[in-house]
């Protein structure tokens, strides 16, 4: 594997940034209730990642050491207000969908993370690929937990019903009809860390080298 | 000669650059993109105001259907009486654009309120009367839009949105099953106007209570939500049509 492509794919699995770097919790939880916005959230913060990387590494030999953290925070910040005001001129059902988080994209470590760590050290190119990646990775993970908690918590999944609709005007159909529930603790926070925490522990569980000693 | 990136002077011009640079960047796209974000505005409430009388629109037909039912926008005040009569169109646009926000304000302070009413007849010739509404959720405000029948009393469909709520909780006050629940309740009680109320303990528990003409049931896990959704339609927001309600409902 050439290292360009080991910059584009390890981040997915061997490096992902939310179950290895443990970076990006905090909009892990916030975001994955419902699958849609999860998407769109993981698309945006890959592109702001991307973005991000791309211009800090073409500044990095001209950025004040001093100053180099609110350089990234100003740069970060202006790629995220651009995006939320696309979002809001061109798709705005999905960016009403999202509200709040994409202005909370700003505060997600990942990307000041990979902008510290990487993009300062490295060439424009190799920033841009190590941006994908581990946007992919974050997306990746979110997807999955939003999906689990989509499904148990509101019993459907990107908004379609699969185990029938429930008792409201009509009477339930489906698992509803025989006594099922949504379970609710799966909408609330704490399930989200429980979700990655099983994430986690399968990948580890999978991959030996992970494992410290 | 090689430029010393740690000098002061070079940190300074940096950052004065950068940061003018940044600035000028975002207001042109803020400025470039605000014609097409507020058309995206407006399209929504002709939508939420459409939907609140059961008629479904996509974004590109929104326009046309709502020039088509909606046949009269005016506004009263706290008194009931019409101060805009929306008989141009200048007149119809400025009702359009009242500053909920800031009428909101108005009515918490108790001062003079010009508050939105719209008119739809619908294609069976029925005419309804749609109040708009605006109130404060948990994180940020909640809005909505609810039509009245012909008596001016019963509720024949109510629409809500919101800025923020947390979703698959307060932000369900969006969906089908929390507004449908609206349907068929009335206002008035008596000469009395208690509106509706949200109560506690999930589904069937307007019911449990025996209260099916004013309440609806609350959202479980989203009471603050709900219980700005029920303040909104009575002191915060509604209530401030009493007198204008008043005038006109037939028991």
């Amino acid at each position: 594997m050439g290292n360009n492509s080991k910059l584009l794919i390890g981040p997915i699995n061997l490096n992902n940034p939310i179950t290895v770097q443990i970076l990006g919790i905090c909009s892990a939880l916030a975001v994955t209730v419902k699958l849609m916005p999860a998407i769109v959230m993981g698309i945006s913060v890959t592109i702001v990642t991307a973005m991000g990387n791309v211009i800090i590494s073409m500044l990095r030999n001209s950025i004040p050491s001093r100053i180099r953290i609110i350089v990234q925070l100003l740069v970060v910040a202006a790629l995220v207000i651009v995006v939320d005001q696309i979002l809001k001129a061109y798709v705005y059902d999905i960016s009403k969908q999202l509200s709040v988080f994409v202005g909370l994209i700003i505060t997600n470590c990942i990307i000041m993370g990979r902008l510290e760590a990487f993009a300062l050290g490295n060439k424009p190119w190799q920033s841009f690929l190590d941006g994908i990646g581990n946007g992919g990775g974050y997306a990746l993970i979110l997807i999955i937990v939003a999906f689990i908690r989509e499904l148990f918590g509101s019993g459907s999944v990107a908004g379609f019903a699969v185990f029938g609709e429930k008792a409201g005007e009509n009477p339930a159909t489906g698992l509803y009809s025989i006594g099922y529930a949504d379970n609710g603790l799966v909408i609330l926070p704490p399930m989200a860390l429980i979700v990655v925490g099983v994430i986690i522990w399968v990948q580890r569980a999978r991959t030996r080298e992970l494992i410290e000693d | 000669m090689k430029l010393d990136t740690n000098s002061n002077i070079y940190t300074i011009i940096y950052s004065v650059v950068l940061v003018t640079i940044v600035a000028a960047g975002l207001a042109f796209t803020a400025i470039s993109l605000q014609p097409a974000q507020d058309a995206n505005v407006r399209i929504e409430k002709m939508q939420n105001i459409l939907q609140s009388v059961g008629i479904e629109t996509t974004s590109a037909n929104a326009e046309d259907t709502y020039n088509k039912f909606i046949t009269k926008q005016f506004a009263v005040n706290e008194k009931g009486e019409t101060v805009i009569e929306g008989k141009n169109e200048a007149e119809k646009k400025k009702v359009f654009e009242i500053n909920m926000k800031l009428e909101g304000k108005n009515i918490a302070d108790k001062k003079s309120v010009t508050l939105p009413v719209y008119e739809a007849i619908l294609e069976d010739g029925s005419v309804k009367t749609i109040i708009p509404l605006r109130g404060k959720g948990l994180w940020g405000p909640i809005w909505g839009y609810i039509s009245l029948n012909e008596d001016f009393n019963t509720i024949s469909g109510a629409v809500f949105d919101h800025k923020g709520e947390t979703p698959g909780l307060g932000a369900d006050i969006n969906t089908d099953w929390f507004e449908k629940q609206f349907k068929g309740k009335t206002l008035f009680e008596g000469d009395k106007m208690v509106s509706v109320t949200a109560h506690k303990g999930g589904t069937g528990a307007a019911a449990a209570l025996g209260d099916t003409k004013h309440g609806v049931d609350a959202i479980s896990g989203g009471t603050i939500t709900s219980k700005g959704l029920e303040a909104m339609m009575k002191d915060d927001w509604l209530f401030a049509y009493k007198n204008f309600l008043s005038k006109q409902v037939k028991k």
